[in-house]
């Protein structure tokens, strides 16, 4: 298996989603090899072999960076060959290498690698040693980009692994879509197959810390109503719409209070337009947060909100269903395939976002309806079933090879 | 007699900290924070002492006592003092012995340098009343000429001031305001009878607060002797030239190896050399002549920035909902009768904080930018609207 990062040393969705399947997989009885591009240690994994490409530390994984000066890089990249590693080209070109050495002395029955990153260690496997490469994708470049079209380099290389790939996992059926529409991948290429949440959620001993925010609770206590949204402050996830459907629901009821978890590009332009709708009394931004006082935010909310432009899946909105938020979703986002009990809508639609906040809102039947409902319905997707997939996608690709 | 009213302005603004959304309903300090970190008031502050402070004060009480006819008047914030009680008393016990010598005038303002004339006319009076009296309490005087703070001035301004018993009041000296006239007379402000206005001569001002150390410039270097040689052409279109500026010109925004202590000090004595020179403090200007015209500003005017009005402070959205938020909970503070949270929520008022979110230049990177205790002017606003919400939070409780 190729991925790109695992817990703890992840930045987003795409390492937990590596590990939980990789687990599952493992608990089906395969043997995993698992190549990732730096050296760290990652507890509760012997499950697997975990290769490292390189001796880089995990922050380099992306490359020195294009701002750090090469005088900077040299101090901080701790390798002998310094020059090698400047960007996330480099850093890949190594990857490669590394599994070309690793396929000299190993066969595989079948390569799954994760998403562009790794997508030309897997078109190496394939064409020089004829091993079933499995394309997964978890987001493309126009998922990333607000459905433009993004890096062109990224594009490209996307594009070969697509086309070369022997088969090709998608994470939803909007993923599907985009792979056969923007990538010309003809559709009986692509199976879906969804994401679960997190295993560790359920075993963690997590408990509602009631101190973290005492503040939100007074409000609470006196008829607010907690409306909340977690993720990269990027284009992708149409906070922008969300903040416009939230000054709407807030004329028609000042007791609404939007909380916006995270960090990133947008960040400042979205304080400027809260300010601008006059709004910022009803809405708190969290900074980057994780783990406790992550979960607390889900506790303590009502609503969540899934206001992404494009999101192939949308692990978040599972995570706020463990927590018994009522779900809100974009027609846009994978999860909202999945998951009935929920509200939805068209990214772009702010009047109907705000609609359905005012209606959950006000009516404690309808969002106790929506909460109990979307319990029962999260836990029917599990690991284990993504595992069974995935292994019948394996062999049949083996077999077909071996003919 | 050719007169020069030298008036200084000292202020340090008590910045709060990087304030979390976490914080909010565990913790109400707002104001203190690690001693290394960006917004640490006591850090700047002993800064700023060591740099400007200290050695400015020493110049001229030395300049002082060498010459009986010296004079100069200063402006100092409620904040300021707070803060000089807390991490540098011996300037506080300085200042008393500059203005015991009967050569040192103290100006009238609000307590917390604030904008408050703006929005709340109660609260400006109750924060120029605070101000008056801890000027009483530490110095044993009382103001007789107000400034406010920004020097944001306006004929309503000045009609209150005369209201208030203030002999004189003091602005900028726009072109666009006085056309052809000279800010080099004393003026009576539109709508008074009594109250005199000073209007600051901002070109002979601004030589040395912002352009002595410019080296683009191409007057630099500024000698003495190049300055007095302007002061007096300058002098032709009335004698009276009012060099009003930061305190912090002197060490800190022009730093010693400028040459600018030097240079303050030679000056002090050659304008004294000549017979017919004098300084006099901002009461005196007002005395020395009959007003030579009325002027009059209905709309706002400031000492900053080439627009002079107060778009630095109240223009763009994060700062309109900033100050229009605060004041908008005075009703509910003042109620609560819990003095720490009147006076918390009084040190937000201090205007260097909607200056902090000010977006006009963040782009250019400029002095906005360059003074600005926060990252950007979008984490000042973030944090200072996580402040507001504690302070709501303590009064619901």
């Amino acid at each position: 298996m190729l991925g790109w990062e695992l817990p703890p040393h992840n930045s987003g969705g795409l390492g937990v989603a590596c590990l939980n399947m990789a687990r599952a997989l493992a608990r089906e009885g395969a043997s995993i090899d698992f190549v990732i591009p730096y050296s760290a240690g990652h507890p509760q994994t012997d499950f697997m072999n975990i290769l490292s490409a390189t001796s880089l530390d995990p922050i380099f994984r992306y490359g020195g960076g294009s701002y750090e000066s090469p005088r900077v890089l040299e101090k901080n990249i701790p390798t002998g060959n310094k020059k090698d590693f400047m960007s996330i080209r480099d850093v890949q070109k190594e990857y490669c290498k590394f599994v070309k050495k690793y396929l000299s002395t190993h066969t595989p029955d079948v390569i799954h690698a994760h998403d562009w990153l790794t997508y030309e260690a897997g078109v190496l496997a394939k064409k020089e040693f004829g091993i079933p490469f499995i394309a997964h994708v978890h987001a493309t470049e126009y998922d990333r980009s607000g459905m433009n079209r993004g890096n062109p380099l990224i594009h490209e290389i996307e594009y070969e692994g697509l086309m070369l790939a022997d088969k090709i996992i998608a994470v939803s059926e909007a993923t599907k879509r985009i792979i056969h529409e923007k990538y010309k991948i003809p559709l009986n290429k692509i199976d879906v197959v969804y994401n679960s949440l997190d295993e560790n959620y359920n075993i963690d001993g997590y408990f509602f810390n009631q101190e973290t925010y005492k503040y939100i609770k007074t409000l609470k206590s006196s008829g607010y109503t907690i409306i909340s949204t977690v993720g990269r402050f990027t284009i992708q996830k149409g906070l922008h719409y969300l903040m416009e459907a939230a000054a709407l629901a807030i004329s028609k009821n000042p007791k609404l209070l939007f909380i916006f978890a995270g960090d990133g590009e947008e960040r400042n332009s979205l304080i400027a337009l809260a300010a601008e709708l006059g709004i910022m009394k009803n809405v708190i931004f969290t900074g980057f947060i994780r783990g406790q006082k992550l979960r607390d935010i889900y506790s303590i909310s009502d609503i969540f909100v899934m206001s992404s432009i494009s999101e192939p899946f949308g692990l978040t909105a599972l995570e706020a269903a463990h927590h018994q938020d009522a779900l809100i979703l974009t027609k846009q986002s994978g999860v909202s395939e999945v998951i009935k009990s929920a509200f939805t809508y068209d990214f772009w639609d702010e009047k109907k976002l705000a609609d359905e906040i005012l209606a959950i809102a006000s009516q404690p039947k309808l969002k106790k309806s929506l909460q109990n409902n979307i319990r029962n319905e999260y836990r029917k997707i599990s690991w284990g079933q993504v595992a069974k997939k995935c292994l019948e996608i394996y062999n049949k690709n083996i077999k077909r090879k071996r003919n | 007699m050719r007169s020069i009213c030298l008036y200084l302005h000292m202020h340090q603004p008590i910045r709060y900290r990087e304030y979390s959304v976490f914080d909010v309903s565990n913790s109400s300090n707002y104001f203190d924070c690690d001693y290394s970190e960006r917004q640490s008031n006591e850090r700047i502050f002993k800064k700023v002492a060591e740099k400007s402070y200290r050695p400015t004060l020493n110049l001229l009480e030395k300049n002082i006592k060498k010459h009986p006819s010296f004079r100069v008047s200063l402006s100092i914030t409620g904040t300021w003092l707070e803060q000089a009680e807390k991490w540098g008393p011996d300037l506080i016990a300085q200042i008393k012995r500059l203005v015991s010598s009967g050569q040192v005038e103290i100006l009238g303002e609000t307590y917390y340098h604030s904008l408050a004339f703006f929005y709340n006319l109660d609260e400006f009076n109750v924060q120029v009343d605070l101000h008056a009296d801890k000027i009483q309490q530490l110095f044993g005087v009382r103001p007789k000429v107000f400034r406010n703070t920004e020097l944001a001035y306006n004929d309503s301004l000045a009609k209150w001031a005369e209201d208030k018993g203030y002999r004189g009041i003091v602005a900028e000296g726009w072109d666009t305001i006085l056309g052809w006239r000279s800010p080099n007379h004393v003026y009576r402000p539109a709508g008074c009878k009594n109250i005199k206005l000073l209007l600051k001569n901002y070109r002979l001002s601004d030589d040395i607060a912002f352009r002595f150390s410019n080296h683009g410039w191409k007057e630099w270097p500024l000698t003495v002797p190049k300055y007095q040689h302007w002061l007096n052409m300058d002098c032709l279109r009335g004698n009276l030239v009012n060099l009003f500026m930061d305190f912090e010109t002197f060490g800190e925004h022009q730093w010693a190896d400028t040459g600018i202590f030097d240079f303050l000090d030679s000056f002090i004595s050659s304008w004294l050399s000549e017979y017919e020179n004098q300084f006099v403090t901002v009461s005196e200007a007002c005395n020395l002549m009959p007003p030579a015209d009325e002027i009059s500003m209905p709309e706002t005017v400031t000492w900053a920035d080439t627009e002079r009005d107060l778009s630095a402070w109240l223009s763009n959205s994060m700062q309109k909902s900033a100050m229009n938020d605060l004041y908008s909970m005075r009703g509910k503070i003042l109620a609560s009768g819990d003095e720490k949270l009147i006076s918390d929520w009084r040190i937000l008022t201090t205007s260097d904080h909607p200056y902090s979110m000010c977006t006009k230049y963040w782009n250019d990177g400029d002095v906005h930018a360059y003074f600005s205790a926060y990252a950007s002017p979008y984490e000042s606003y973030m944090y200072f609207m996580n402040v507001l919400r504690d302070i709501s939070y303590r009064i619901m409780k």
